[in-house]
């Protein structure tokens, strides 16, 4: 089902446990380059934890997570290094309080890739550009919206020039009327073709968006394929279940 | 039964009034006992012994300033060791590596129950242990160092307890740009946790200030007395109280400051939340 033929991300037999809890139950998962995948599922579906494991901030009890060839899960591997050419977007933002919108966007730049600060500024400018935040570039994230936050982190993390970005419930957090700001971001990002890997609720956003999605529950991926056949016409009960709960969610009958 | 039920008779007064009469009897006995305590005292023996007008003046002739300055001069460079000092220790407290972890707890635990005098009349006897032990900066270097490992003890803790209190999703995001654990703690964590601790680390100051008058105990020489020695110096020689308060006025015009500022910080942090 993958846009392309290389896989950017190749996951395979992953396992993780947090205590009794087998989050992730041998999951084998890929990312084609310049695709958009969508993780949908309910709470505790185990869909975050895949996303952190993307990236390592999660450590998997077993399997690999082969990003651009690179086993990330050895443990030998240069985690910092590979990191720097995989964005990760937060549901809290994570911004850096103590730090301008700019000096978010240029403080890995100048200390993990070694770039001058004039350079540093001028890509981070750029990229507060592109999610049309030129002129909050003094600003201190306390003094900004939640949406205009979440439009900092996606310009912090693509001022790294990543090859993939990982999007962990990036409007969950936000105000309603804020959410679009967001997504259309998102969006522009999609159509520019990069590789984006997007834990969502948001279903009109998977289902116009992504070339795939992935409905998972119980640590397991159940169904996945075109928004068209997982969205419109799910095969299996659990995914119609919980669509009709996200999807009409005033008739829903209490689990 | 009506809906309005019965109220039974209140003769007894209503809380209100019965709490202003109680505040009332209050105000009257302070006002009793305070005009008794000033009745009683003999002004002039008192004014003579604690604020003699003519010692005072002769306490700034005889060095009040310069000694107020090594006060300031003491406390700022031991600030600055258990500064640096406590967030090492901090770091090492918080270290996946067991031996720091083990070291660090070892020296918070030993300075901060030890009672700082003892650890002042140990550092006054170290050349006998040492022999050609110099410690540089006399006499500054010796008080420095004294106040500064005492304070290095309490200032680890609440340095640790500033460094917990940021939020782990700043390691995850600064982590997630590809920053090594040292450099995310240096660039993210620490400015984000000494801030959280400013409040805790001015009262830290203020402590100090007062700590630095231990010093006398390490056996300075006349001319690096802070105020207390001096203070304490020109009493015995005058037999009057007058230098001490007025060396103890001294302390109050820095200590109130720093505490002023602490509650400010301490307000404004609230707010920020």
């Amino acid at each position: 089902m993958a846009a392309s033929g290389t896989e950017l991300i190749e996951i395979k037999g992953l396992h993780k446990s947090f205590g009794d809890n087998h989050v992730l139950r041998d999951i084998d998962f890929a990312v084609g380059e310049g695709e958009v995948v969508c993780l949908i599922g309910p709470s505790g579906s185990g869909k975050s934890t895949l996303l952190r494991c993307v990236n390592l901030l999660e450590r998997p009890d077993g399997g690999a997570v082969i990003v651009r060839g690179e086993n990330l899960a050895d443990p030998d591997c240069h985690l910092d290094a590979a990191r720097r050419h995989v964005g990760m977007v937060f549901q809290q933002f994570n911004l850096f309080p103590h730090l301008s919108v700019l000096e978010n966007c240029t403080v890995a730049q100048k200390t993990v890739l070694g770039r001058k600060t004039a350079e540093a500024d001028r890509i981070a400018r750029a990229n507060l550009e592109r999610v049309g935040l030129t002129e909050k570039a003094a600003a201190y994230p306390a003094q900004i919206s939640g949406g205009q936050q979440q439009r900092v982190a996606i310009a912090r993390a693509l001022s790294m020039d990543p090859m993939l970005m990982l999007f962990d419930e990036p409007t969950s957090a936000l105000d309603p009327e804020l959410v679009g700001d967001v997504l259309t971001v998102m969006r522009d990002l999609a159509e520019e073709g990069m590789t984006m890997l997007v834990v969502t609720h948001e279903m009109a956003f998977a289902r116009e968006v992504a070339d795939r999605v992935v409905f998972m529950d119980g640590g397991v991926v159940v169904e996945q394929g075109t928004p068209d056949n997982v969205i419109g016409n799910p095969r299996h009960e659990r995914t119609r279940a919980f669509l009709r709960r996200v999807l009409d969610p005033t008739h829903a009958l209490p689990a | 039964m009506s809906s309005a039920t019965v109220i039974e008779e209140r003769t007894a007064l209503s809380p209100r009034r019965k709490a202003r009469r109680n505040r009332i009897l209050q105000y009257v006995v302070i006002a009793m006992l305070a005009v008794g305590a000033a009745a009683s005292a003999d002004w002039g023996q008192i004014a003579h012994v604690f604020l003699e007008p003519q010692l005072i003046r002769s306490a700034f002739a005889d060095g009040l300033l310069s000694a107020l300055v090594k006060t300031l001069e003491y406390t700022a460079g031991a600030f600055l060791i258990g500064l640096v000092a406590g967030t090492v220790l901090a770091l090492m407290r918080l270290s996946p590596i067991g031996p720091y972890r083990w070291f660090a707890m070892a020296y918070i635990e030993f300075f901060r129950g030890l009672p700082a005098v003892i650890v002042f009349i140990a550092f006054s006897l170290l050349p006998l242990a040492f022999g050609g032990l110099i410690i540089p900066f006399d006499p500054y270097g010796v008080v420095w160092l004294a106040l500064g490992i005492v304070a290095a003890a309490y200032m680890a803790e609440t340095i640790r307890a500033g460094i917990q209190a940021v939020p782990r999703g700043q390691v995850e995001a600064a982590r997630s740009l590809g920053m090594p654990a040292g450099l995310a703690m240096r660039k993210i964590v620490l400015p984000q946790a000494f801030r959280i601790i400013l409040p805790p680390l001015t009262n830290e100051l203020v402590l100090l200030v007062k700590d630095s008058s231990l010093v006398f105990i390490i056996g300075v020489s006349a001319t690096g007395n802070e105020l207390t020695g001096f203070g304490r110096e020109l009493a015995n020689t005058q037999s009057n109280l007058t230098p001490l308060v007025t060396a103890g006025l001294c302390y109050l015009i820095i200590t109130l400051p720093l505490g002023f500022l602490a509650r400010r910080l301490e307000s404004s942090s609230v707010k920020a939340r």
